[in-house]
């Protein structure tokens, strides 16, 4: 089996805080992590490796720092990590992603699936996995929480909002794994060691992808951003100060006011 | 001058720091309760590699150095002072003797599966009338033929019941003392005549287990002598200088804990109308941890960068016992602040803050009391000055 797993270096949504007076994201000091959900799609390649054998390509377009990200990856088993960076990439939108993520896989040769976290939590788009399975031109099962491999043939359980459908397609695919799927194991501490002083993270450009630079980047995206803003802050709630009954009491007053009861 | 942590040693930071959250908070105040030794822990972290972080990877190690393990110390205290003991005697002083003075046959014997945690280590030096006077050992060893015969007892050992291997001090020569007369031993479990004691029931670190261990006609092969013949006491010198370090760095992120804490609660616990944290009764003790905390995190990692390039004489002894007098008193303030911010709450078994009370005080005792760290320190800055003390 040849994996090739799609990865993206996000702020760490946990750890942002919001500025008290502005109310605007602090981003200084926030720490950079792989997205949660392709954490989830790392394991399930590294442990149908462990089941089939084969390879783990990890591959992660991002500017330069990203390179944390697949390091990582490298500590937690992979056997290969690939880093798109080149200016050329800057500014893309999930279309254009998508096309530089597939022209570099192609650029790998033969594969056999590629994993991907079902969305990002910094864009929540989840579009560039199906578009990239579109890009190949290869069959997709998105909101993947279970899968087996049995003679070139991937059979996916699909999360729906309300259960899950069974499907199933030949190889070579594309399924997005969702964080139902298993617990993403840590990165080893001699990983770690290893990942930084003796394994390599190759950079590929816009040579390496061989790649049509009116379709990548910011000039290959058909969507811009016109302006980005924050929401209104929620209305603070009311406390009812009040002894229990009472307050009760109150409180269902109000609510039969609002026509809520 | 560079105080930035390597990317690696970031990760690992990270990485740690899941892993303490994850599967070493949880059981905490259950091993406490129970004095109960969590093994199901100590497997998942041989797993990743915590058993061994600073030994290298040849010998099953990750590599990661005296600053490694020093964060390790300090993320797992932040969370659990049993956990952290018990990694801390198998890695920091039993696996470390055998790292500092084995020959390559012993490291490949021994320290390689202590490293790769598929064995526990015990460091056991301690008797009943040997503590701060280490010296003082009467734990006999005497050759018989390709064989040392050992007789006597230890007391007060981490690990000393659930360890596979143990470094062991012994007098081979009562009449040359300390210099001379004592030697280390490596020994394994399943030796005849090795036998475990009593457990003790402890104040604090109760998930961790201190025993009592007997040596019965103890028969241990010659090649299992660790370091120098009469070398002994000097490999135990050694190995606790070292351990000195990542101890004070386990005070470090105790201390963290309890500042972290105490924090939180001055945030929301409000009193007259407002937060207590508004009151500058709150704020000083919180300022005066914080300082504390950051001269700490300094002088540990300092020592530690020492260690790690080889700048290990007499400074950097001297160092090591400030890391661990320090490191232990800070502790000691920042517990005892932490639980007076919180009240009543902080006295209460349901909270984690009674517990870290109570873990923190062996801190000032154990792997050489504060007042033997102040001896040290005294003595080696006199000697830079020309004067040899008592």
């Amino acid at each position: 089996m040849r994996i090739v797993v799609t990865i993206k270096q996000v702020p760490d949504t946990n750890e942002v805080r919001l500025d008290p007076r502005t109310g605007t994201l602090i981003r200084e000091g926030v720490p950079s992590i792989i997205n949660p959900e392709d954490k989830n799609a790392l394991e399930a390649a590294l442990s149908l490796r462990e089941q089939l054998g084969g390879e783990v390509i990890a591959i992660s377009m991002g500017p330069p720092q990203a390179d944390d990200a697949l390091r990582e990856a490298l500590a937690m088993g992979v056997d290969r990590a690939i880093l798109l960076t080149d200016r050329a990439f800057a500014g893309a939108d999930t279309w254009a992603t998508a096309t530089t993520l597939g022209m570099a896989i192609q650029r790998l040769g033969q594969f056999d699936l590629v994993l991907a976290g079902r969305q990002a939590i910094d864009g929540d788009t989840a579009q560039v996995g199906p578009q990239l399975a579109e890009y190949l031109n290869i069959p997709q099962i998105t909101y993947v929480r279970e899968f087996e491999i049995h003679d070139g043939q991937v059979m996916a359980k699909r999360t729906l909002e309300d259960g899950y459908e069974v499907l199933e397609t030949t190889l070579p695919a594309l399924l997005t794994i969702t964080k139902e799927a298993n617990k993403p194991r840590y990165p080893t501490a001699p990983g770690i060691i290893r990942a930084y002083r003796e394994q390599t993270v190759e950079q590929w450009g816009i040579q390496e992808v061989q790649g049509d630079p009116e379709k990548l980047g910011l000039k290959g995206s058909p969507t811009q951003v016109k302006r980005s803003f924050s929401p209104p802050p929620k209305e603070p709630g009311e406390i009812i100060q009040a002894a229990p009954a009472e307050a009760a009491k109150q409180l269902i007053s109000r609510m039969k006011q609002r026509n809520l009861l | 001058m560079d105080f930035t942590f390597s990317k690696e040693h970031q990760l690992l930071r990270r990485m740690i720091r899941e892993f303490a959250q994850q599967e070493v908070a949880p059981l905490a105040a259950e091993i406490d309760l129970e004095e109960r030794v969590p093994f199901e822990t100590l497997k998942k972290a041989a797993q990743v590699g915590l058993m061994g972080v600073p030994f290298p990877q040849k010998y099953g190690g990750a590599g990661a150095g005296e600053i490694g393990y020093c964060i390790l110390m300090e993320e797992l205290n932040k969370v659990c002072g049993a956990t952290a003991t018990i990694i801390g005697a198998h890695t920091g002083i039993g696996a470390m003797a055998i790292y500092l003075d084995g020959t390559e046959e012993q490291k490949q014997k021994y320290l390689v599966p202590l490293a790769r945690g598929e064995k526990l280590a015990a460091f056991a030096l301690t008797e009943a009338n040997a503590g701060s006077d280490a010296a003082a050992i009467q734990t006999r060893a005497v050759r018989d033929g390709n064989e040392y015969v050992l007789n006597g007892s230890k007391i007060w050992i981490t690990n000393g019941d659930i360890a596979d291997i143990l470094t062991v001090f012994a007098v081979t020569d009562p009449s040359l003392g300390a210099r001379g007369g004592v030697t280390a031993f490596i020994v394994e479990r399943d030796f005849p005549g090795f036998r475990v004691g009593t457990k003790e029931t402890k104040m604090g670190i109760r998930g961790s287990s201190t025993a009592e261990i007997f040596f019965e006609d103890c028969r241990v092969p010659a090649e299992n002598v660790l370091g120098q013949f009469g070398a002994g006491f000097l490999t135990a010198m050694k190995t606790l200088d070292v351990g000195r370090i990542s101890l004070g760095a386990g005070c470090l992120g105790g201390s963290q804990a309890a500042l972290d804490l105490a924090m939180d609660f001055a945030k929301s616990r409000y009193q007259f109308g407002e937060p207590i944290a508004q009151k500058q009764a709150i704020q000083w003790m919180i300022a005066d941890m914080a300082t504390e905390i950051e001269a700490l995190r300094s002088l540990v990692y300092r020592t530690a960068w020492m260690m790690d390039s080889g700048q290990t004489g007499r400074e950097f002894s001297t160092m090591a016992a400030m890391c661990k007098l320090y490191g232990s008193e800070v502790l000691d303030r920042c517990v005892d602040k932490c639980v007076q911010i919180h009240g009543g709450m902080g006295y209460m078994k349901k909270y984690p803050v009674e517990r870290m009370y109570r873990d923190a005080r062996i801190t000032r005792i154990f792997e050489g009391t504060n007042e033997v760290q102040r001896q040290v320190i005294a003595t080696n800055l006199f000697r830079k000055v020309g004067l040899r003390l008592r």
